[in-house]
């Protein structure tokens, strides 16, 4: 598993006392007191860091190269997987996935952006960058899903979308917009969650919802950090700012009333128990689906908009 | 030097002169401006009684809001709405500078209280709610005061049924104001949601620049798509393209003309002709 920076003492602590066992059991000297002292402190250090990390350090979870991908939580939560592909006008863009699936006893059309865990997998998976070509087949199956009256559940984790030559051809800005537009007018609920990355137009335009979560250590963002700090503060390296300034972490967009509710990771991020941020999801999601399902279009399509409607802040 | 190199150094000094400025350059004293595009020196006068488009090469230089509705609306018949909603700072942001000392700067800067003028107004005495966009007020960036009046702009459509118009010069989001600018996005583009529901007609004017949040939002959700000469219209802005995919982009990209070579506007206008265009487009649909 990739260590973290910040991690790297945690970790040395862990080696230690991985040592003195070995030690123990070379020399049959009894040490298991200490031993479990240690652990018992590696074990409290481990709480205090993860409780204060900086935004900049919980980017870094956030964009783990172990941390589960749609796919995974595909495995882990649903069953009957059905893959849909393609949108019907000569492409089908692999960093956005969707398809037809079981969450407990619940039908639902499932969709997320999709990144790799190898250069390999990301070529494919062009590293959760969508191109337009992703945003249509979206929102074709949104309306699949409108048709035969199945819940809509999104799984976003973007670095944004892909900024590119063909991109901006096929028209990368109308086919997000379009997508804002339509999800505001389905009459099924929508459930989205940030798993990890949330950047810009590239997240949102899966994200329009009636109820959004974050994965605790996720982020959601109008711009990358990286992004924000070369443009704002003409030097890249700055990024650590403006992750701070931005208030891009779970906690900051709950306070600000963006998300409805944040999914409580396993110590040390979602790539340490799949088992247990798949369990955490999966039950998430069909409480927010329970809450939803009976509500009549006309007051779920009005509440959505009232939603979105009172976001921002200004003087009057 | 090869002809093709000479071709290559031409496309480079166009792309560099664009880039530069695309607002006249009146730093040559009262009377006198000087066109970018053509290098031409001209008389201030005269390129304003010709809609701040460049009498020698036709190129037009981007104006700001105020400027535009004297163009297009019926004399005295434009009403502001919404002026008294006005920037907050929610994130307390500071980057170089705090967010409230570069709102100060703009409102003393363009005489404007955000990026946007909101209102109604007759269109050769046809009534239409508008949003116009200020691309000299922090470079047209949409954060919650921008995204509340286009918003209130539509509703104002809705309340009236009469047709919206949105003219857009935006840079994007506004960075200061983060998730909550995100967020206007969404906001905006589930207004036009209801503009169709309603059966409203819905025009967008694109104009120099157009791009980022703008772009993948209110701007491209027109029932009709105009974009006005020599306008950049983009979701992605040209230089972060070519970081990411390594190669030279065409001189035209992100043109007017790139954008309607690829089926992304309905049609380009003049300035000069932008007024009747839409008078027509509203007349056309009016039962």
């Amino acid at each position: 598993m990739a260590i973290l920076e910040f991690e790297k003492p945690l970790y040395e602590i862990q080696e230690k006392i991985q040592e003195l066992k070995k030690i123990s059991e070379s020399s049959g000297m009894d040490v298991s007191d200490q031993i479990e002292t240690f652990e018992q402190q590696a074990l409290e250090y481990k709480k205090e860091l993860y409780a204060n990390l900086t935004p900049s350090q919980r980017l870094q979870i956030a964009r783990h190269a172990d941390r589960p991908t749609f796919l995974d939580y595909i495995k882990l939560m649903t069953t009957d997987f059905m893959e849909m592909h393609g949108d019907r006008e000569g492409t089908d863009d692999r960093a956005i996935i969707g398809g037809i699936a079981k969450i407990g006893d619940q039908s639902v059309v499932i969709i997320g952006t999709q990144k790799g865990k190898s250069t390999k997998e990301n070529l494919i998976y062009n590293f959760g960058m969508p191109q337009p070509q992703g945003y249509r087949k979206a929102l074709r199956l949104f309306y699949h899903a409108n048709r035969f009256n199945l819940p809509i559940v999104t799984l976003i984790d973007t670095p944004g979308a892909y900024p590119g030559m063909k991109a901006e051809e096929t028209a990368q800005g109308t086919a997000i917009a379009v997508n804002l537009k339509e999800m505001a007018k389905l009459n099924v609920p929508i459930i989205a969650v940030i798993t990890g990355e949330g950047c810009s137009g590239g997240a949102l335009g899966l994200a329009v919802a009636d109820k959004v979560f974050m994965l605790e250590h996720s982020y959601y963002t109008v711009i990358s950090p990286e992004g924000c700090a070369s443009i704002l503060w003409r030097d890249a390296s700055k990024a650590n700012v403006a992750a701070e300034a931005l208030k891009i972490t779970s906690e900051d967009l709950l306070n600000l009333d963006i998300i409805d509710g944040i999914v409580k990771e396993p110590l040390g991020g979602a790539h340490c128990d799949y088992e247990m941020i798949g369990n955490e999801l999966k039950s998430t999601i069909l409480k927010a689906i329970d809450e939803l399902k009976d509500t009549e279009p006309n007051k779920l399509r009005d509440e959505r908009y009232n939603k979105y409607r009172r976001m921002g802040v200004f003087c009057q | 030097m090869t002809v093709k190199d000479w071709f290559e150094q031409r496309k480079e000094m166009q792309i560099a002169r664009r880039d530069k400025d695309t607002q006249i350059d009146d730093s040559i004293g009262k009377l006198w401006v000087k066109c970018y595009h053509c290098n031409s020196q001209l008389l201030k006068k005269e390129v304003e009684e010709n809609l701040d488009v460049c009498p020698k090469c036709n190129y037009h230089f981007r104006i700001n809001a105020r400027t535009r509705i004297n163009q297009l609306f019926d004399e005295g018949t434009f009403e502001e709405l919404f002026s008294n909603i006005t920037t907050a700072d929610p994130l307390e942001f500071t980057d170089t500078e705090p967010y409230k000392k570069r709102i100060a700067q703009a409102k003393a800067k363009t005489n404007m209280n955000e990026a946007v003028v909101a209102g109604v107004g007759k269109i050769d005495g046809h009534m239409v709610a508008t949003a116009v966009m200020d691309f000299d007020f922090m470079g047209g960036s949409m954060g919650s005061v921008v995204g509340e009046k286009v918003t209130l702009a539509m509703e104002e459509a809705l309340k009236r049924k009469i047709p919206m118009i949105a003219i857009t010069a935006s840079g994007g989001a506004r960075m200061q104001e983060s998730i909550l600018s995100l967020m206007q996005m969404a906001k905006t583009s589930c207004a036009v949601a209801r503009l169709n529901e309603a059966g409203l007609l819905y025009i967008t004017v694109l104009t120099e620049p157009t791009f980022g949040g703008v772009t993948a939002s209110f701007a491209t959700l027109g029932d009709i798509i105009i974009a006005e000469q020599d306008a950049r219209i983009g979701f992605a802005g040209r230089r972060v393209i070519e970081q990411t995919i390594r190669q030279n982009l065409p001189a035209d990209f992100q043109t007017a003309n790139y954008l309607m070579k690829y089926g992304q506007i309905d049609m380009i206008s003049s300035r000069a002709e932008l007024k009747s265009t839409l008078a027509k487009l509203i007349s056309l649909h009016t039962k």
